[in-house]
Parts: C-alpha cells; sequence; structure tokens
C-alpha cells in the first residue's frame, strides 16, 4: 500500500521556540496513524504544516501525493480538518454550518441541503439541526465539526485531539464514529494525549516530544516495550527503596523508575504481582502500595525518555 | 472535493475567479445569515443611527439652526455618514471573531479561493451599510426630509458613500488582524472613530467653530464627505468635496489594502 501523507523533516519555529525540529512522518493509505504527545509536543503545528494552514520552516510533506507547498489547493481537496478547537460558526445553526460548507465546495442548493441533513442524521444531530450552535453541548459541538470535515467526502481526514474535554460516553460514540469512517477508506491522522485512545483506534502510533518523534510502531510494539500494565509500588520510607529496586530489576529486567516513594515498572508478565508479593514476604518488607493500572502516556514517556510528562503540561 | 460545473469556452483562470465570486456570495449570505439568529445586531445598524438621528434632530436641532425642519436638512446627510463610518467597525469585528474562533482557519482549508472569506465579509458589509442608508433616509422623509436634488443626486450619494464605507473598511481590517479579540476590535475602533466623527461638519457647521479647528474639520475626509451628500441630496457644491471624498477613498485604499492583507497573511502563517 502506498504512503497517503509522508514528511520529511519538518522544521518549525515561533519566536525562540522550536516547535518541530526534524519530524519524519508516514501514513499509510486507509489506515490511522495516532499522533501521541503532551501538551506543547508540536501535534497540532504538524496538523496544520499537513492542511497546508501553515509554511514549515524547513523539510517537506506531501499528501495524496501533492506537495504541501506547491500544491495546497490540491490538498486541499483530498483532506477534511477537524481542529483541536471546534471551529463552527456559533451564530448559525448546525445545519447552516453544513450547507454552509457544502456550498462553498460547489454543491448546488439541492444537493447541499440533502447532504447536510444525510450527516446531521448519521452524527445524531437531527433533532438539534435548527438550533444555533452555541447552543450546543461539548459533545455536539464536536460532532457538528467532524461532520463539517466530512461534508466533501474527503478521503483524508485529521483529527486534532477529537475527544479531549468529552464526557467519556462522548468519547466512546466519538471513538465509533471514527471506525466507521475507516471502514469507507478514509486515511485518518489523529492526534492525541491519550494512550488508550492511540492504543484503541491507531494502526500506527508515533509519540512526539518537544519536536521530535521519540518512538513510532504499531500499538503492540509500543505496549510491549513500555508494557501495557504498570505496576506500581509504594515504599513505606525511603530506606527501603534500594531493596525494593533490586526485587523489581530482578522480576522484570529492568530498572523501575522512581519517583519519591513511588516505584513503577512495565508489567506486561501477568506473573509478576504474584512474584513481587512473594518476594516482599520473604524479605519482610512491607509496602504501602501495591498497584497494577494500565499504561498512561505518561509511562510511555517515562520507558522512553527516564523522564516524566511535565506536569504542567499534562492533559487537563 | 469541489464539483466544478462544466463551462465550455472558458479558461481555468475565468472558471476560478467565477467559483470565487460565487464563494464570496455564499460567504457573504452566511454574514446575514448570522443576523437572522442574532436580531440584536440589526440594533447595531438599523435602531443606533435612528436613534443619533432623533436624538441630535430634537435635542440640538433648535439650538443649533433655529428649527428642526431647517436642521434636517442639515443632519440627515451628516448622520449617514456618521453611521457608515460607525458601521465599517462590524468588518473588523466579524473578521476578528473568525480569526480567534477558528472558523477562518476552517475555511482556509477548504479548496476554495484565498481571497473569498475577506471579500464575503466586506461585501456582506456593504449590504449592511447599503440597508443603513436606505434606513435613514426612509426615516428622513417620514420626518419631513425632502430631496432638494433628483433621484440621480440620491443615488449618486449612496454611491460615493458605499465607495467610502468600503475604503475605510481596509482600516477596520487591519485593526480586526491585529486585535487579540472582538471586544478590542470595538474598543479600539470606536475610541479612534469618534474624535474623527465628531471633529468634522457632521452635526454643526463649520464656521461655528473657532479657525484653529476649522483647519482640520475642513481636511477630514468626513466632512468632505458630509458635504458631498448635503450636496447631492440637498443641492449646493458638489464637485469639490466629492473630489476630496474620492481622493481620500483611493489614499486609504491604496494604503490600508495592501497593508491589512500582508498582516492577515502574516497573522495566518504565524499560526
Ligand atoms: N502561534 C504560535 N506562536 C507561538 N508559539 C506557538 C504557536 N503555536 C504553537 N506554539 C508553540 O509551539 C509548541 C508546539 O505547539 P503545538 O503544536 O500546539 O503542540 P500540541 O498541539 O502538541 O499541544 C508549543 O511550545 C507552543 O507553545
Ligand atoms: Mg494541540
Amino acid at each position: 500500500m502506498s504512503d497517503a501523507i509522508q514528511a520529511r523533516g519538518l522544521v518549525k519555529a515561533f519566536g525562540v521556540t522550536r516547535a518541530l525540529d526534524g519530524v519524519d512522518l508516514d501514513v499509510r493509505s486507509g489506515s490511522i496513524l495516532g499522533l501521541l504527545g503532551p501538551n506543547g509536543a508540536g501535534k497540532t503545528t504538524i496538523v496544520r504544516i499537513l492542511a497546508t494552514l501553515l509554511r514549515p520552516d524547513a523539510g517537506h510533506a506531501t499528501v495524496g501525493g501533492y506537495d504541501v507547498e506547491k500544491q495546497p489547493h490540491q490538498v486541499r481537496q483530498l483532506v477534511g480538518l477537524t481542529g483541536q478547537y471546534a471551529s463552527v460558526d456559533d451564530k448559525l445553526t448546525g445545519r447552516e454550518n453544513l450547507v454552509l460548507i457544502a456550498r462553498l465546495l460547489g454543491q448546488s442548493r439541492v444537493e447541499a441541503r440533502l447532504r447536510a441533513n444525510a450527516l446531521l442524521a448519521e452524527f445524531g444531530l437531527t433533532d438539534a439541526a435548527g438550533r444555533a450552535a452555541k447552543d450546543y453541548s461539548g459533545g455536539m459541538r464536536r460532532r457538528l465539526d467532524l461532520a463539517a470535515s466530512l461534508v466533501g467526502r474527503p478521503s483524508m481526514l485529521f483529527l486534532d485531539e477529537p475527544t479531549t474535554g468529552l464526557d467519556p460516553r462522548a468519547r466512546l460514540e466519538l471513538w465509533s464514529l471514527i471506525r466507521r469512517l475507516v471502514s469507507q477508506g478514509t486515511t485518518v491522522l489523529l492526534t492525541t494525549q491519550y494512550l488508550d485512545e492511540a492504543d484503541n483506534l491507531a494502526d500506527a502510533i508515533v509519540v512526539i516530544d518537544r519536536g521530535q518523534v521519540i518512538a513510532a510502531g504499531t500499538p503492540e510494539q509500543l505496549k510491549a516495550r513500555v508494557g501495557a500494565r504498570s505496576l506500581v509500588v509504594r515504599a513505606r520510607e525511603a530506606s527501603n527503596i534500594r531493596a525494593l529496586t533490586e526485587i523489581l530489576l530482578e522480576l522484570t529486567g529492568t530498572r523501575p523508575t522512581i519517583d519519591g516513594l513511588r516505584l513503577t515498572t512495565p508489567a506486561s508478565d501477568p506473573a509478576l504481582v504474584p512474584a513481587v508479593v512473594r518476594r516482599l514476604d520473604q524479605t519482610g518488607l512491607t509496602v504501602d502500595e501495591l498497584m497494577l493500572r494500565s499504561a498512561s502516556l505518561d509511562d510511555v514517556f517515562l520507558s522512553i525518555t527516564g523522564r516524566h510528562v511535565e506536569p504542567d503540561d499534562q492533559a487537563s | 472535493m469541489t464539483q466544478h460545473r462544466d463551462r465550455p469556452g472558458t479558461d481555468i483562470l475565468t472558471g476560478r475567479m467565477m467559483d470565487g465570486l460565487q464563494q464570496t456570495r455564499t460567504l457573504a449570505w452566511r454574514s446575514l445569515l448570522q443576523i437572522r439568529h442574532n436580531p440584536w445586531q440589526l440594533g447595531d445598524f438599523s435602531i443606533q443611527p435612528i436613534l443619533f438621528l432623533l436624538l441630535f434632530l430634537y435635542v440640538f436641532g433648535g439650538a443649533i439652526a433655529g428649527s428642526t425642519g431647517e436642521y434636517l436638512r442639515f443632519i440627515l446627510p451628516g448622520v449617514i455618514v456618521m453611521n457608515m463610518v460607525f458601521v465599517t467597525v462590524y468588518v473588523g469585528h466579524g473578521l476578528n471573531t473568525d480569526l480567534t474562533k477558528g472558523v477562518f482557519d476552517r475555511f482556509r482549508a477548504l479548496p476554495i479561493a484565498r481571497w473569498a472569506p475577506l471579500a464575503g465579509r466586506i461585501v456582506a458589509d456593504l449590504v449592511k451599510q447599503a440597508w443603513s442608508i436606505l434606513l435613514l433616509l426612509a426615516v428622513g422623509f417620514l420626518l419631513g426630509f425632502r430631496l432638494g436634488t433628483s433621484v440621480t443626486g440620491l443615488l449618486a450619494m449612496a454611491a460615493l458613500v458605499l465607495t467610502l464605507a468600503l475604503a475605510v473598511s481596509w482600516i477596520m481590517v487591519l485593526v480586526g488582524v491585529i486585535a487579540r479579540d472582538p471586544e478590542h476590535v470595538q474598543l479600539f475602533g470606536f475610541t479612534a472613530l469618534f474624535p474623527v466623527t465628531f471633529v468634522s461638519n457632521v452635526f454643526v457647521p463649520v464656521d461655528t467653530m473657532p479657525q484653529w479647528l476649522q483647519g482640520v474639520v475642513n481636511v477630514n475626509p468626513v466632512s468632505n464627505l458630509a458635504d458631498a451628500s448635503r450636496g447631492l441630496l440637498v443641492g449646493g457644491p458638489v464637485l469639490e468635496p466629492t473630489l476630496w471624498s474620492l481622493a481620500w477613498a483611493c489614499a486609504i485604499t491604496a494604503v490600508f489594502a495592501p497593508l491589512s492583507v500582508w498582516a492577515l497573511n502574516r497573522r495566518l502563517m504565524r499560526g
């Protein structure tokens, strides 16, 4: 299969901030690529460059074989974009928002209305179609925004943090909508701050941090590296940390990351927990907490970079 | 994604131009549609100018011109001009709203003419301007205003005021691009426009003012346009103030159109 999107050495600086520092990216036609990274990593900047909204300082990119800088019009004909913040016209109704886009794309009045109604139905917005978008809930606005980017039946869809700020139910709804689109052949580039979202939706994941790609692979490869789950052990007192580190190193083969009294280690092997408990029992060590949890973006970061996602950078 | 209609005999450039005009029309329609759902917006360019007209007419009319009937002949063209100046602020306000809310990016990501979103905004505002002029004239006639010239004069006045509206819009486009949020557009726009409008002959004849001020008032484009409008509606000198008004329109456009487009592109490319 061919690459629908290809980027090489993308660089973009905003004043002194180097938002992108040499990013390479390949998205296979018909697949979902998850671009995973904390706030400020450069996700939006990548999406905006690929959607022809921003010019890179260096490097180049093609979308559907068209150069984003030299053939922006052709790229725009292929791509539907849903930005990080819903960009619908608050003062228009849901239906009017969609009709507007359809008309701009050259559809006749009748075509535009039919297309709008079909999308409203598909996204569960028929009842709200006549209400101004400013009265929509967060989830409804997101759906309308997504619908607006689908009016022209784009073969590629860029979704910038489509579920950030949504409640769990709305999040799941959006996931199934995205899956349905891909099953119809759409290529999707999706950015997210959540590992589980990338894991759930994406065929391939690229992890970026401070404008650089720090890992890339399938969700399985990434999880194998990080562990689908993490084991968290909380020492009773600081003097125990050394002994606990030894135990975890011996049982997992990797050095746990230490944060205060807390030790975290990838736990891909289900037998790890009982093994740890046995060793603690044998050595007579007591711990305050022993917990198994799904790996988070933070765990990915820890295992790849050895540091945490900066606290003020974390998903809000 | 775009469904280009087949137009035998037209080349690609003409085709794109036609598409761009169609897109401009659609975007102008969208700006006007916003009013339907937010009727209070109508107040900004309907109720407000009427209130201004009534206020000046009945509060100051007796003092300034001796009678309200006499003053109406003076103030109606003046209020039309003043209102035109204030309504241009909404170009900047609307543009800034689209920029800060991401709506402009949505348009830019579509395969449409680069200039259509801005052109649509400006065209929509000219429609609002035309509506305001019509409304003020209608109220003026109801209050007893009589045309001293001809219908041609009236139409020429409307065309001249709209030409200046287009020119001043470019200044407001620049304000809309530079301002942080829509509130700042309004704050800055009105703060800058108030003195320009009031230090003119819109409300009182220039010969009632101190000598030093007369110089300023006489070169103010608002005065030139008010004079030209009076000439075209009531009668009196037309040519000179009209030429001055057009000269101002050219000068403002020549400076602010390129500057605004440059600033807009800069803001967009900066992200
Ligand atoms: N228009 C801009 N002006 C200045 N800095 C910016 C601008 N856009 C993004 N940045 C900076 O570039 C970096 C990457 O931003 P962004 O691509 O938005 O990250 P993400 O989408 O992953 O949160 C951040 O440090 C951000 O502050
Ligand atoms: Mg972002």
